[in-house]
């Protein structure tokens, strides 16, 4: 299958096979007006299987969303059709707005308005802790 | 502008102070006596309580402050169904301070972002209590006339206790202080108390389930009720409301300067036929809120007398 490449854009490579379409819905992709394509179980020298999508629109993504899926994404930015910066990305310290806590006890449960916030507590284990009742869920 | 949400919040050296204020507030009564004169305190309790409330009230009274707010959520607008935030942001217009208890966790932080004025969280559901850790510290400074070395015991509900979870977070800050936690498989420390509190400062724990088997090595043994409002199934509370009851008979191989803390209010876990032991602290514990609220407001509004 073969897929045009963009001219201006985004495409975000390397990511875990059967996580774009989290990718596409956590990024609010459906909200742009541009082409986005979402390429499933792409074959990968280093991954066996991987996802990628290309969005054909400059595009401010959010890393921190991005990085809370999963740091190893590796994110081009397209220009002219050539790449003119890739980005790192990292487990974000914090997230806002990104999950929501279960906890029923949390008063973001009850709360209108409040911003949902996670702080990460332990890197290695990849653990968020919510700012306001220290649940891990 | 400080706030005071969870008992980290303060460093080790201001927890210091806060009690060296609050022992010579206990010493030097008359000199506090107007320190807060013009001043409000607001005492925003979305949840009933006797001791906390009335002991912010009376502080800030004995500084010679005064005291607004309502004592229950059906008492404020909350039963329109107003929301913390705007709450919180009215309150601030009217007072200079505001201690605050709710039953959803999280709720004074919540009210700390939007607030003009400091916060103090006084509960926040099952998840943290400072003032009753700064009361039970300046209890355990003045029963054993120190804050570092000692074996502590907590014994109950160590899972939706609150205040056993703010006192271990402060306590875990002094050196050489071994924790023995004393609870029912159901009712145990919340895992993250155990990974981030005692695994990541290397701090000495154990967990056992009786309170016989560890009595003899006790120097402080803080008992908690069961709370029957934390749990959603009532059947849960029966079956474990009575694991502990401390009595003479358990103390039999306690040590003789034992301090015996309770948070209050009691329901039967500490039998009454203790109240006049000398080991039993638990009232003066209640005694010592008061001043060691008086001494966080005095730091908290800057206050310098």
């Amino acid at each position: 299958m073969k897929i045009d490449s963009i001219s201006n854009g985004i495409v975000l490579d390397h990511i875990t096979a059967g996580k774009a379409l989290q990718v596409y819905d956590d990024l609010e992709l459906r909200k742009l007006d541009c082409s986005v394509a979402i390429l499933q179980n792409v074959k990968s020298n280093k991954m066996g299987k991987k996802d990628i999508l290309k969005i054909d629109k400059e595009y401010d993504i959010n890393l921190d969303v991005l990085g809370y899926i999963d740091p190893n994404i590796t994110v081009s930015v397209i220009k002219d059709g050539q790449t003119i910066e890739k980005k790192k990305l990292a487990l974000p310290k914090k997230l806002v707005n990104i999950k929501k806590c279960k906890n029923p006890r949390c008063i973001t449960s009850t709360e209108q308005g409040i911003p949902h916030m996670f702080k990460l507590t332990d890197e290695e284990n990849r653990v968020y802790r919510c700012v306001y009742c220290e649940a891990d869920k | 502008m400080k706030h005071l949400i969870d008992p980290t919040d303060l460093t080790v050296k201001e927890i210091d102070d806060i009690i060296e204020l609050a022992l010579d507030i206990i010493e030097n009564k008359e000199k506090y006596s107007e320190a807060c004169k013009g001043k409000k305190l607001a005492t925003l309790f979305f949840e009933p309580s006797t001791r906390t409330r009335l002991s912010f009230e009376a502080a800030m009274m004995e500084l010679g402050g005064n005291v607004l707010g309502f004592s229950s959520a059906d008492s404020s607008s909350a039963t329109k169904g107003e929301s913390v935030g705007d709450t919180v942001k009215v309150v601030s217009c009217y007072a200079d301070i505001i201690a605050m208890r709710h039953p959803k966790e999280g709720a004074p932080l919540f009210g700390s972002m939007v607030s003009d004025v400091p916060i103090i969280n006084a509960g926040d559901g099952g998840h943290n209590h400072p003032t009753q850790t700064l009361t039970d510290l300046l209890t355990i400074k003045r029963e054993k006339g120190r804050l570092n070395n000692f074996t502590i015991g907590l014994c109950g509900d160590l899972k939706f206790g609150r205040t056993v979870h703010s006192l271990i977070k402060a306590l875990s800050r002094y050196e050489g202080i071994k924790f023995i936690l004393i609870s029912p498989k159901e009712l145990k420390v919340p895992s993250y108390i155990i990974t981030e509190v005692f695994e990541k400062n290397n701090i000495e724990y154990e967990e056992v389930t009786t309170m016989e088997e560890v009595m003899d090595r006790l120097d402080v043994i803080y008992m908690t009720r069961v709370q029957k409002e934390r749990f959603f199934n009532e059947a849960d509370y029966v079956r474990l409301k009575d694991t502990y009851i401390l009595d003479a008979s358990k103390l039999k191989n306690a040590k003789s300067d034992l301090s015996i803390m309770h948070p209050l209010p009691r329901v039967n876990e500490i039998s009454t036929e203790l109240d006049d032991d000398p080991r039993a602290c638990y009232f003066r514990q209640a005694l010592n809120g008061k001043f060691v609220r008086m001494a966080l407001i005095l730091s908290m509004l800057e206050v310098n007398v």
